[in-house]
């Protein structure tokens, strides 16, 4: 046991700093200080734009965006209105707008896109259906983690575009062939990343479970894998995006319907504006598609941004 | 010494404690004797690195020990358990529940009913005076609230101890004071066995029965002060000479560790 001590033995007096009541007094100082040294008061200096971290407005920044845009198509409209470049190579804004048009009203559009979108959600799907429990799993167990993660990080630097002949001798040109591809260009890549989501679990809200006495099987689904959600969410998001790449390279390659079959097709017959058409609506459905998983994830998960 | 009837609520008995393996194999925990009485308020206290908080992990049951005894009622601690609650320096609210949500998930996890669970979490919410914000989110919360829902948690569900390790270290001079008298003012009117992790001597003199400083290298317990001030104790209790005299001879022994490290 322990020696027990009693305070005892008064020495030298003791400054009232010391003490608990000091306290206010010594907080008042720093808050009552009025002059704030150096820059003069009262005159507000402008802070440089190009400050590191210097804030702009919202509508600022909406117009810079827009400007940016704006700037770019007009480029691309002089150099085309002007005769500079030839439309074979780059045909003119409008003549692109028109032959979208065009593609949509003959329904031929709707139909590629109509295809391009089942098929990646499809591929999409699957990879994620089998990337979060995996990630999940390799993220809590080490013993997990030794067998999958070393192989995955293998599999992942391999180039999904040595894959497509491949994939071809497998699965033929059909759907799967594109699923394939959309598979192994993000499972594994996902995989990686939701085990990053659960490994940024807090270690001290897992010892929370275990204080409250909760099995693990629980803590793995209570705590760990609610609190990686919205890790989990945007691992998905961006994920997406790459899925969107991979969608095109697989219908570039050995396809008959799609937007990249569409592509291919249009090169072949000099087709220019619809190649342009279709390569500025994928980079808009993919702008839409993120949008619309950012807008979900506001509403999912808003309970980590309010009162910030 | 003399042998004392009655069971402690906790006791440690010459409990060692190692991290790492082989040549790098690093002792924190040497001879471990503590005992803490039933709803006795214990501050550990030492420099950093003295594995005071790796003590309050092993009592929590997060962390495992070498050889010694571990037992609460008399009964050997095997892991963790609803019989200690715990409160982390790290708040750690649940940052998609509320603040009512987080007491009742607890409570949920000690196997309470839909029904009771609402009562009980209202109840506790209101004894740490946040009843306003009852359904605020972690993230609406400053720290000092957020470590407030966090000990209405940890009370919850009636555990035998409070485990506490350095709950106020991350909160500012001010609000580290109001917490301090809102915890020495539920503990004065409910009493509890507390096991309390701090850095911060001021804050052990104000709170304990009793001071346990820790010694290093390896951690052991060097010195132990029976905190002899009346209670209720109020804001004002820190002015006195008592106060004061005994901070300082706490301070002291702590020194005199750090110095053995700085000389070493």
């Amino acid at each position: 046991m322990a020696t027990s001590e009693t305070n005892g033995n008064p020495t030298a007096p003791v400054p009232p700093e010391a003490g608990r009541s000091g306290f206010p007094a010594r907080s008042m100082v720093g808050a009552g200080g009025g002059a704030q040294g150096g820059v003069g008061a009262g005159a507000r200096r402008r802070k440089p734009i190009f400050r590191i971290g210097a804030r702009i407005g919202n509508a600022t920044f909406v117009a810079i965006a827009v400007a940016v845009f704006v700037l770019l198509g007009l480029v691309w409209w002089a150099a085309t209105a002007s005769g500079w470049v030839k439309p074979i190579f780059l045909p003119s804004p409008v003549a692109v707008w028109t032959q979208l048009v065009k593609l949509a009203g003959d329904g031929t559009l709707w139909a590629d896109a109509k295809i391009s979108i089942y098929r990646i959600m499809v591929g999409f799907l699957i990879a994620s259906a089998m990337a979060i429990p995996i990630g999940v799993l390799i993220g809590c167990f080490r013993i997990w983690e030794a067998a999958i993660e070393p192989l995955v990080d293998f599999v992942r630097y391999m180039p999904v575009v040595a894959f497509v002949p491949l994939t071809i001798l497998w699965a033929g040109t059909a759907d799967t062939q594109k699923f394939l591809i959309i598979w192994i260009g993000t499972f594994f890549q996902q995989v990686l990343m939701v085990m990053d989501n659960v490994k940024r679990v807090p270690p001290d809200f897992i010892g929370l479970g275990r204080t409250l006495g909760l099995p693990e099987r629980k803590i793995l689904t209570r705590i760990v894998v609610r609190s990686a959600l919205p890790g989990i969410w945007d691992t998905l998001r961006i994920s997406l995006g790459w899925a969107w790449t991979w969608l095109v390279l697989a219908e570039l390659v050995a396809a008959t319907s799609g937007l990249g079959y569409r592509i291919t097709v249009s090169q072949r017959y000099f087709q220019t504006n619809t190649i342009i058409g279709y390569i500025l609506l994928l980079g808009l459905l993919g702008l839409i598609t993120d949008q619309v998983m950012k807008a979900l994830e506001r509403v999912l998960f808003g309970y980590a941004r309010r009162g910030r | 010494m003399t042998v004392t009837a009655t069971v402690p609520k906790l006791q440690l008995s010459g409990l060692n404690k190692s991290f790492g393996r082989g040549d790098k194999r690093i002792q924190v925990l040497r001879d471990i004797d503590l005992s803490l009485a039933d709803n006795e308020f214990v501050s550990l206290v030492g420099t950093s690195g003295c594995g005071k908080s790796t003590l309050l992990s092993i009592v929590a049951g997060l962390e495992d020990f070498d050889s010694g005894t571990l037992s609460v009622d008399g009964a050997p601690v095997t892991g963790p358990g609803l019989d200690r609650g715990v409160v982390f320096q790290s708040y750690t609210l649940l940052p998609w529940l509320t603040a009512q949500g987080n007491v009742e998930f607890a409570l949920k996890a000690a196997g309470y009913g839909a029904g009771e669970r609402r009562d009980i979490a209202r109840e506790h919410i209101e004894l740490v005076k946040l009843t306003k914000f009852a359904n605020a989110y972690p993230s609406e919360l400053s720290g000092g609230m957020k470590q407030r829902v966090a000990i209405a948690r940890a009370l919850s569900y009636r555990p035998k101890m409070l485990l506490m390790d350095e709950p106020f270290g991350a909160l500012d001079a001010l609000t580290r004071h109001q917490m301090q008298e809102l915890l020495t003012r539920i503990w004065e009117e409910h009493r509890l066995t507390v096991l309390f992790v701090t850095h911060d001597v001021e804050e052990a003199v104000y709170l304990s029965d009793r001071i346990v400083v820790m010694g290093i290298g390896p951690g052991c317990i060097k010195q132990t002060f029976d905190v002899d001030l009346s209670r209720p104790r109020e804001p004002d209790s820190a002015s006195s000479a008592e106060f004061i005299d005994l901070q300082r001879e706490v301070l002291r022994s702590i020194r005199e560790e750090s110095l053995k490290v700085e000389l070493a």
